[in-house]
């Protein structure tokens, strides 16, 4: 049996369709099986509320009088990239304020902004006769903004290694606090929950796919940064580590501060919680198959921090199940686990765009193109202009 | 037998007195030294569980006030926004006594005071900065 995104759409639109979280659906395929299932559910919904410092937003501020081409631009000290048209900005979540460091960020002024708090926008610009005026200093706050969209070149990692850290010293990451002599590790997934985990192959998930986005509704624009669906695979078809990767984008105005956080990590910056949630269409029991995913079908490798190079050492590998049980076994020793991507946010997520399906508000976007499966990964190799 | 657990704030000329010892030997209190520290500006702070009879804990308290030490119930200075919480579970990592922890049915943070030794990794580790610890 085979359905197509039209189908489903109408159904939807009916009010009539069947939809379950991706944690709902595990149960399901036990209790009724595959075929069942396949005839009963029409979407599947799956979430992640995740830190990725590949965050940042699109602003359009209007035009003063007299104009200004802004050729440097701060929001409440953080700068943010000018080199566009006149009064467009780019801010990234990861930049950091040039008065208070690490500790707020281009995340916080996207939060600042979306919970409608003024935010104090610094320009300087070179007159010209186009735009006469050299400097200004005033406050914004999202209303007045033309356009504020958030825009991701990288969300929704398809798996993330795990991390631990074997050196003799604390160390501070993206991925937490580690402890020294494997005292402690981290992972960041939603697991069962994840979206690409739940369609592994890209079958539904693609370019033009509509999204739920930071509480509100965006689109799948691109393939991420560091897209790598060439990772090693097990069984299921399921990465063992980092694989592919979304650029999302989607209106800030639309968006809330319960689904998008910002946030500062000890000793090494700010990035951003993003809450994403993608409706998986069940086209055929092949969907059914993998959607049904559970964490303890979910393998991730256990990478180690404690060595600052780039291919950090493999030391194992662990399902989602072992990581949220608390604790794993690395080496013989019990180690503590802890997520830094938050499962109750997920779920909220998951159980939102549920509601707004079931209810007929959010139809689903059949992909206008598909993501790529075999693209590779490159890296940056430090070169003398004669070794090119 | 009574149980309280105390921040002790000291002035620089103090730090170097022995309280902990006259706690024992004078007022009998079982105590357990769970962090003890000394800051730049030189002011010394302590943080215990007195254990023994409830009104030698008195005693007690009212002799390290008399010590010009600065007396606080420590479990009133720990603060979790629960509104700036996401619940990422990030802090759990590093709570090695387990006063941290997620609910394994919800998967939202539990803060068990009790457990707390105020060793404040989790401030440094929260990364929406939702923890504080004021002394």
């Amino acid at each position: 049996m085979v359905k197509t995104f039209e189908e489903i759409n109408e159904r939807i639109k009916k009010g009539e369709a069947v939809v379950v979280t991706a944690e709902e659906i595990i149960d399901l395929v036990k209790e009724k099986g595959i075929k069942r299932v396949a005839q009963e559910v029409d979407v599947v919904t799956t979430a992640t509320f995740s830190p990725m410092c590949s965050t940042g937003a699109v602003i359009n501020f209007g035009h003063s009088d007299p104009p200004i081409k802004m050729s440097k631009v701060w929001l409440n000290d953080v700068p943010a990239y000018a080199g566009l048209a006149a009064v467009d900005v780019y801010i990234g979540a990861s930049e950091l304020s040039e008065t208070l460091g690490l500790r707020y960020g281009g995340a916080h002024v996207i939060e600042d902004l979306i919970a409608g708090r003024p935010v104090k926008l610094k320009a300087i610009g070179y007159p010209t006769d186009c735009y006469p005026r050299g400097e200004l200093e005033t406050y914004i706050t999202k209303d007045r903004l033309n356009q504020a969209y958030l825009f991701n070149p990288r969300n929704s990692y398809q798996n993330y290694p795990a991390a631990v850290n074997s050196s003799e010293r604390t160390i501070y990451t993206y991925m937490g606090t580690l402890l020294p002599r494997f005292a402690n590790a981290t992972y960041c997934s939603a697991g069962q929950l994840s979206p690409l985990l739940n369609d592994p192959y890209y079958r539904t998930i693609g370019i033009g796919s509509r999204i739920f986005l930071g509480g509100g509704v965006g689109y799948i624009a691109w393939e991420g940064t560091q897209h790598n669906p060439t990772r090693e695979r097990t069984e299921k078809g399921l990465p063992v580590s980092g694989a592919a990767t979304l650029a999302l984008i989607g209106d800030l105005k639309g968006m809330s501060t319960d689904f998008l956080r910002a946030a500062s990590f000890h000793r090494y910056g700010t990035t951003m919680f993003v809450g994403v949630g993608v409706p998986i269409p069940i086209l055929d029991e092949k969907m059914v198959e993998f959607t049904g995913v559970s964490d303890a079908d979910i393998y991730t490798t256990i990478s180690d921090y404690g060595v600052p190079l780039r291919d950090k050492p493999a030391l194992g590998r662990v399902t989602y199940k072992e990581l949220r049980s608390g604790e794993i076994t690395l080496r013989g020793k019990r180690v503590p686990t802890a997520p830094i991507s938050s499962y109750a946010k997920a779920r909220e997520i998951a159980a939102l765009l549920k509601s707004w399906i079931s209810e007929g508000k959010f139809l689903l976007q059949e992909p206008i193109e598909s993501l790529s499966q075999d693209r590779t990964v490159e890296s940056l190799e430090i070169l003398r202009e004669e070794e090119v | 037998m009574a149980k309280r657990k105390v921040v002790l704030t000291f002035p620089p000329e103090r730090v170097t007195q022995p309280i902990a010892y006259h706690l024992v030997k004078d007022f009998d209190l079982i105590i357990n030294i769970l962090r003890a520290e000394i800051y730049e500006e030189e002011t010394g702070r302590m943080v215990l569980d007195l254990e023994g009879d409830a009104e030698k804990i008195e005693q007690g308290i009212a002799y390290l006030k008399s010590q010009d030490a600065k007396v606080q119930e420590a479990a009133r200075d720990i603060f979790l926004d629960e509104d700036r919480c996401v619940d990422c579970g990030a802090c759990t990592g590093v709570c090695l006594p387990g006063a941290l922890s997620l609910n394994k049915e919800t998967w939202k943070l539990e803060f068990k005071k009790e457990k707390c030794v105020f060793c404040e990794l989790c401030v440094r580790s929260c990364p929406v900065q939702a923890i504080q610890v004021k002394f």
